[in-house]
């Protein structure tokens, strides 16, 4: 039976199809759909980890059983595992577990666009890379195959255009494989020097017997074409067959380790050879080093991700191809920048902030939209959890926490901020934390984090509470906040950022967005403009809402009164307490 | 079918990935290889949407290649100028009549264009305009501006109207398949009668 998936959508199929045991992850576009979409399948465990590690850990753990596991992340999650990423080498899969990697080649929603092959090369795993959804599916069979028969975690690494874009895949049924169970054996499964010392050799030997497999593979093959030779990988492979399909393709589904030999045959059969890959030179210098004559990056640059139009510019720059449409230049057009949703609990407290000239070191969640114009407020951001050290290090080189506020969301706290925090305590340092707490992980869509009291698998759990967590860190100042409240709020983060000394404030409002089911209980009555009192000041528009929009309504001297969508407002109250002119009110009391 | 390759535009929450999950859904049945892209996450925030959607016997590329839309279907006019580059030339465009101004025009320096309609039309002789608010009213909801556009889409697709109706039935919310159908049949109408 076909059916159209996603790349994450085939994935999570595989991993049905597949026999999988284990699954865990952190959300992050673009992988978040994957253990989503596994949670559809009651035979496999599944969890949402409260950060990469943890759940790379959990995976681990699984595989040491014996059962086959997955982990998923995004590209900068990896770098969140990288410890026991790199740590298991020298322990190996006796299960078979594969660790997704999901690319952001543009940067379409991530902080970089780091390639994440490296992290193959650098731990000695093997890379698989599936080029469709159809692959993506067969692919999480073969790659769990090559783990355990190799011993080795299989790095599966996809890029956006491979988890959101959609295509045809043949659907199959499960295969069952039984958990193999814990084989005892202390001088593998732990990474005493001692043990290590002679596990490295091993691993060495095991990637040069992969490195024999990656020669034989099918994953890895040649479609015979013209005397233009081109190896591609990933995405770029799809690319390349729509602009130059008459070519001579070398395909790699497994882009580390090299088959060396078959790229040095094919590179003889074809008077030119080019790489045709998405970011780094990874293949290319690889290639070049076995000094096999090859152009990659002098055509397609290391920035951003690949198009069809892009990769037709290469081969045409190369002399290759012939440029045969103009394209008409692009039009300008108004941006749509992603914005706070009505009702969002974090508008008001940034528009507090903005108010009160904090230093704002944020993190990363919905809230980083603070940075935005109009509410503009924002001045740092690095990666998950940073926002409470780097307030820290501020407050210790100018010698005090003073209007230092440190933002940071309630899942990236149970993510990484806890550790920070629990260092600000023990530095004294004076600095303001503010505990964005909406209650979900929001940015990725909605998903469920230990402070919501459910698992992914739909059951009950333990809710946990941050206040306690802060004060059993040993905060002792803890205030909370309504954030739909602008003056409470203003009140006590002034309070705070005049105080020098360690303080948590907590935001109480939820998301407006997720889960849907609350949606109902976030609504209120909307509110209205009264057109008699507008001045057409716009003071209203920096709270930047989607649902208050330029009026058709004009003052005396011409300026546009607001009009606020009633199908849109959640009836929050923020822009109602911002207007100098009491104009806002809520539709009932409108006479 | 030669490959047909079309463009869904419009703004988060208007619908665009339901309608080229309908049209995907729709090619599979009629017995086409497709592939689809779009970048999600700002669907939910009122920012910018595109679904490119190749239909063919084996189809590469999950992206359009600019300068290559057979026809573009824009749920927005500002959205239709925004990615006109995208069609081919004697292109197609089938345009829903609706700004949707977003919060930044009120910011210095931005604004809504004045006529994007007439941008389009500029570059592009085979624009249909739709009324989808009009036509979505009388029928009783404004949601079904998905499938009326999809029905003024279909025209243009070698796709039998029954395989289409299928699909709609199959995914649209249930209780709605009836009146979905109709806004679809409606959509297929409107094409045949345009004048442009």
């Amino acid at each position: 039976m076909k059916t159209i998936l996603s790349g994450n959508e085939a994935v999570a199929r595989g991993c049905y199809e597949y026999g999988l045991h284990v699954a865990a992850a952190y959300p992050g576009t673009p992988s978040t759909e994957i253990l989503e979409n596994i949670s559809h399948y009651p035979e496999i465990y599944c969890e949402w980890s409260p950060n990469e590690k943890v759940a790379f850990e959990v995976a681990m753990g699984a595989t040491f059983e014996g059962a086959r596991s997955l982990v998923a992340m995004k590209h900068v999650g990896l770098n969140v595992a990288a410890d026991p990423f790199m740590s298991q080498s020298l322990i190996g899969a006796p299960g078979g577990f594969i660790v997704v990697s999901a690319d952001d080649p543009g940067m379409h929603s991530s902080q970089n666009e780091q390639d994440n092959r490296y992290y193959a090369k650098f731990a000695g795993y093997p890379c698989i890379e599936a080029s469709d959804s159809q692959e993506a599916k067969d692919f999480v069979g073969i790659a769990l195959e090559i783990s355990s028969n190799y011993d080795v975690p299989v790095l599966f690494r996809m890029t956006t255009r491979i988890c959101h874009s959609k295509g045809v895949v043949e659907l199959g049924e499960r295969k069952e494989f039984p958990v193999k169970g814990f084989q005892r054996d202390p001088k593998k499964f732990v990474v005493l020097p001692s043990h290590g010392r002679v596990r490295h050799p091993w691993a060495v030997e095991r990637l040069s017997r992969l490195q024999k497999f990656s020669e034989e593979t099918p994953l890895n093959f040649i479609e015979k074409g013209n005397d233009i030779g081109i190896i591609t990988d990933g995405v770029a492979y799809q690319y390349v067959k729509e602009v130059i399909p008459e070519a001579s393709v070398l395909k790699l589904g497994m882009s580390y380790p090299l088959p060396i030999e078959k790229i040095r045959s094919f590179a003889a059969s074809v008077r030119k050879l080019f790489v045709v890959e998405e970011l780094e030179p990874f293949i290319e210098e690889q290639v070049k080093a076995a000094g096999i004559a090859c152009e990659g990056k002098k055509f397609w640059s290391n920035l951003g991700e690949l198009s069809p139009e892009r990769v037709e510019d290469g081969f045409i720059e190369a002399g290759v191809l012939k440029r045969k449409t103009s394209v008409s230049p692009k039009e300008e057009v108004i941006p749509r920048p992603p914005i706070f949703c009505p009702g969002c609990p974090h508008r008001g407290l940034y528009y507090v902030l903005k108010e009160l000239k904090a230093i704002v070191t944020t993190d990363i969640g919905c809230y980083t939209l603070g940075v935005l114009p109009p509410l503009e407020s924002g001045d740092t951001c690095v990666e998950m959890g940073a926002s409470i050290g780097v307030g820290v290090g501020m407050a210790k080189a100018r010698r005090s926490g003073k209007g230092i506020v440190a933002t940071i969301g309630d899942s990236t706290f149970l993510h990484s901020g806890m550790t920070g925090l629990l260092n600000a305590v023990n530095d004294k340092a004076g600095i303001t934390v503010v505990i964005a707490d909406n209650r979900i992980t929001a940015m990725t869509g909605g998903q469920y984090q230990p402070g919501t009291g459910k698992t992914l698998m739909g059951e009950d759990t333990k809710k946990v509470e941050l206040a306690k967590i802060c004060q059993a860190l040993g905060v002792e100042r803890i205030k909370v906040i309504d954030t739909y409240n602008l003056e409470q709020t203003k009140k006590v983060l002034k309070e705070e950022m005049e105080t020098d000394e360690l303080s948590v404030v907590i935001t109480n409002r939820p998301c407006a967005l997720f889960p849907p089911e609350m949606r109902k209980l976030v609504q209120q009555k909307p509110f209205t403009v009264d057109v008699d009192k507008c001045t057409g000041c716009h003071i209203c528009f920096r709270v930047n809402c989607p649902a208050i929009s330029e009026s058709d309504e004009k003052t005396d001297k011409g300026l546009t009164k607001a009009y606020i969508d009633p199908n849109l407002c959640t009836g929050c109250s923020v822009c109602a307490q911002v207007c100098p002119f009491d104009a806002i009110v809520q539709k009932n009391e409108l006479k | 079918m030669e490959q047909k390759n079309i463009l869904i535009v419009g703004v988060g929450g208007q619908g665009v990935l339901l309608a080229s999950e309908i049209l995907s859904f729709a090619a599979l049945k009629a017995g086409y290889d497709v592939k689809k892209s779009e970048i999600h996450g700002m669907s939910q925030r009122g920012g910018v949407v595109s679904s490119h959607v190749r239909i063919g016997e084996k189809i590469y590329s999950p992206l359009i290649k600019e300068g290559n839309a057979d026809v573009i279907l824009a749920f927005e006019e500002a959205e239709a100028q925004r990615w006109i580059h995208f069609l081919k030339e004697n292109g197609k465009v089938i345009l829903n009549k609706y700004k949707l101004v977003p919060p930044i025009a009120s910011m210095k320096g931005y604004s809504y264009p004045e006529d994007p309609v007439g941008a389009v039309r500029k570059k592009v002789r085979d624009v249909e305009v739709v009324d989808g608010v009009s036509i979505a009213k009388r029928l009783g909801n404004l949601r079904l501006i998905n499938t009326l556009l999809l029905g003024v889409l279909s025209s243009s697709l070698y796709i039998p109207e029954k395989v289409w109706e299928e699909v709609i039935r199959e995914r649209v919310p249930k209780g709605t398949e009836d009146l979905n159908i109709k806004a679809f049949q409606e959509g297929r109408v409107h094409a045949s009668h345009s004048g442009d």
